[in-house]
């Protein structure tokens, strides 16, 4: 069972609903793929013992064996490389390590080497997994994908997915049995869980909706789901005691044992949604 | 004109009800959303679209069936998995890379533009107005910043200021969005994970050494946090510029679709107003760093 968690816009809760369907469940896997900003070790405080280093490919040439004619430059649709007085420039940043001027060189002197562009981190029992983008590096989508490789085969795995929707997104949620769509009751909240719930069914998983930040009166939330046959899952209510132990990286949870009920409900709902 | 970033690392600190916030408050200025995901400016700034394109910002594999021998070199190349082994493209793996097109020796596959978003340029009581909208799940969403960029900036009418409201995170879009900036301000808050997304962000700016000043949102959320954020921006030469509180009748505002500045708060009202006229100043006493990184993704 893969459920995936997100939320279109930024900062509307997902770590805090993911992470604290991590501490309610007797077991399971948690992946931070918000690879740009992972927080979720802030919540777990995992210990992480293994850290493998997330490499890509690219092009070296051969300045003996490189006749300057430019094919390489030509086949490659990202500008990577340029050809300056004879000489092939490489911009190892915007490859995208597809390997199109390795097939497009007509003498044979591009070969690939590896570039590190961040890491993936684990705990010894591997429960715990997030990636790290090193900065400055523009793409994202090599770490999410080795994260991937390191999925539980039997434990329920509980991804963590980057804020929008692009291909970052595309990437964390593909494969997953369920998706859970965190939600706050603004006009932005709206207009991004609009989108999150479009890509969702664009890629045909099951969905539910939790809305957080809830407040009396403030029914946002609860009518776009009634609009499009959405499941509201949960509501966290909006509060500033919740809002002060997440700035010290508390969770709900851990501090009142009715939330941990609540999160198990929660599981059992996305079990049930995922099935149908 | 002088362009300023609004970014933040983690998601939902700020920005765009700040950049809202100042677009009411700051004359003779031109706007710009570049988190083209999951744009929110436009609910905010209203207006007239006066211009409105489709934008072509990758390309996609298209295999003739004509042609194709069914050899399944293509797929075996492809290292997206973004052929299928009924030798079929899966357009959400597809990076437009193109080495299918260079295997087939039957020259049975092309690539071919494919459309990623809207772009819209608008006239609004504060100003013109660029921002755009990625299709779902599409690729190129840098490319789209970087039009949305060039939009605003071929709108040019002598403005002093352009603001552009980022994206969270450190990745692609964010790189485009702050690529020619005159300086960043990196929006936060005073939690654990905001300590750790401004540090990473901060760091990208540093990277392409823009000038950074730093936001403090809902700061007395976290007093402790909140100092240990100023120790490291004094520490790292990143001047606290502004620290807004956290206030409920902002969060009633927002549900509201308004800014504070709207919705009649004074006390966050003066405290951007300050914040604005430290970022001036400090902008003013030193001929900030001009960079001219040109980044893809």
């Amino acid at each position: 069972m893969k459920i995936a968690i997100l939320s279109g816009k930024g900062g509307t809760g997902k770590t805090t609903v993911a992470t604290s369907l991590v501490a309610s469940l007797p077991a399971c896997q948690y992946i931070d793929c918000d690879v740009e900003e992972p927080n979720g070790y802030i919540f777990l405080n995992p210990e992480v013992t293994n850290t493998i280093a997330v490499n890509v490919r690219v092009p070296k040439v051969d300045q003996d064996k490189c006749s300057g004619c430019g094919s390489c430059a030509e086949a490659c649709q990202f500008n990577a490389l340029a050809v300056v007085k004879d000489k092939v420039l490489v911009f190892p940043e915007i490859c995208h390590h597809c390997g199109a001027c390795l097939l497009a060189c007509p003498e044979g002197a591009i070969s690939e080497i590896d570039r590190e562009i961040g890491v993936v981190e684990a705990n010894a029992d591997n429960t715990f997994l997030q990636g790290r983008l090193n900065i400055g590096e523009p793409l994202s989508i090599p770490v999410i994908q080795q994260l991937k490789k390191h999925l539980h085969g039997e434990l329920p795995i509980i991804l963590d997915c980057p804020p929008g929707a692009s291909c970052a997104v595309v990437q964390s949620i593909e494969d997953c049995d369920y998706c859970i769509l965190v939600a706050e009751p603004t006009p932005f909240g709206l207009h991004d869980l609009q989108i999150a719930v479009r890509l969702v069914k664009l890629m045909q998983i099951p969905c539910g909706v939790v809305s957080n930040k809830a407040t009396p009166g403030n029914n946002t939330i609860q009518d776009f789901c009634a609009e499009h046959e959405l499941e509201l899952l949960m509501e966290i209510p909006f509060s500033r005691e919740i809002a002060a132990a997440y700035s010290r990286g508390i969770l709900p949870v851990t501090t009142c044992p009715e939330w941990q009920e609540k999160f198990c409900a929660l599981y059992q709902k996305v079990e049930k949604g995922a099935q149908k | 004109m002088k362009q300023i970033a609004f970014v933040s690392g983690k998601g939902g600190t700020g920005k765009s009800t700040l950049v809202s916030s100042l677009s009411l408050l700051v004359t003779d200025k031109m706007l710009a959303d570049c988190d083209v995901d999951a744009p929110n400016l436009h609910l905010l700034v209203a207006g007239n679209v006066i211009k409105e394109d489709y934008f072509f910002g990758a390309k996609e594999a298209i295999i003739n069936a004509e042609k194709c021998q069914q050899c399944g070199l293509c797929s075996e190349t492809c290292r997206f998995g973004a052929i299928s082994d009924e030798l079929e493209i899966i357009p959400l793996k597809c990076e437009g890379c193109g080495a299918c097109v260079l295997v087939c020796p039957h020259e049975a596959i092309r690539l071919e533009e494919v459309k990623t978003g809207r772009t819209y340029l608008t006239n609004t009581t504060q100003g013109t107005f660029s921002h755009a909208l990625l299709d779902i799940g599409a690729e190129g969403s840098g490319r789209l910043v970087t039009e949305v960029k060039k939009n605003i900036l071929e709108s040019y009418k002598q403005e002093k200021w352009l603001l552009i409201d980022g994206s969270p995170g450190i990745g692609c879009v964010v790189i485009a969005s702050i690529t020619g900036s005159d300086a960043v301000v990196a929006v936060t808050e005073p939690t654990k994970s905001g300590v750790s997304d401004l540090e990473r962000v901060l760091g990208v700016a540093h990277h392409f050494q823009i000038p950074s000043f730093v936001c403090i949102n809902k700061y007395n959320l976290n007093l402790e946090i909140t100092a240990q954020l100023e120790e490291y921006c004094q520490l790292h030469n990143c001047p606290v510029i502004g620290k807004i509180p956290f206030d409920e009748s902002i969060v009633a505002a927002l549900q509201a679709g308004k800014t504070p500045v709207e919705a009649g708060n004074n006390k966050v009202t003066q405290e951007i107003i300050q914040l604005w006229q430290r970022l001036t100043a400090a902008l003013a006493e030193e001929e900030p760093l001009l960079t001219s990184i040109g980044e893809e993704g």
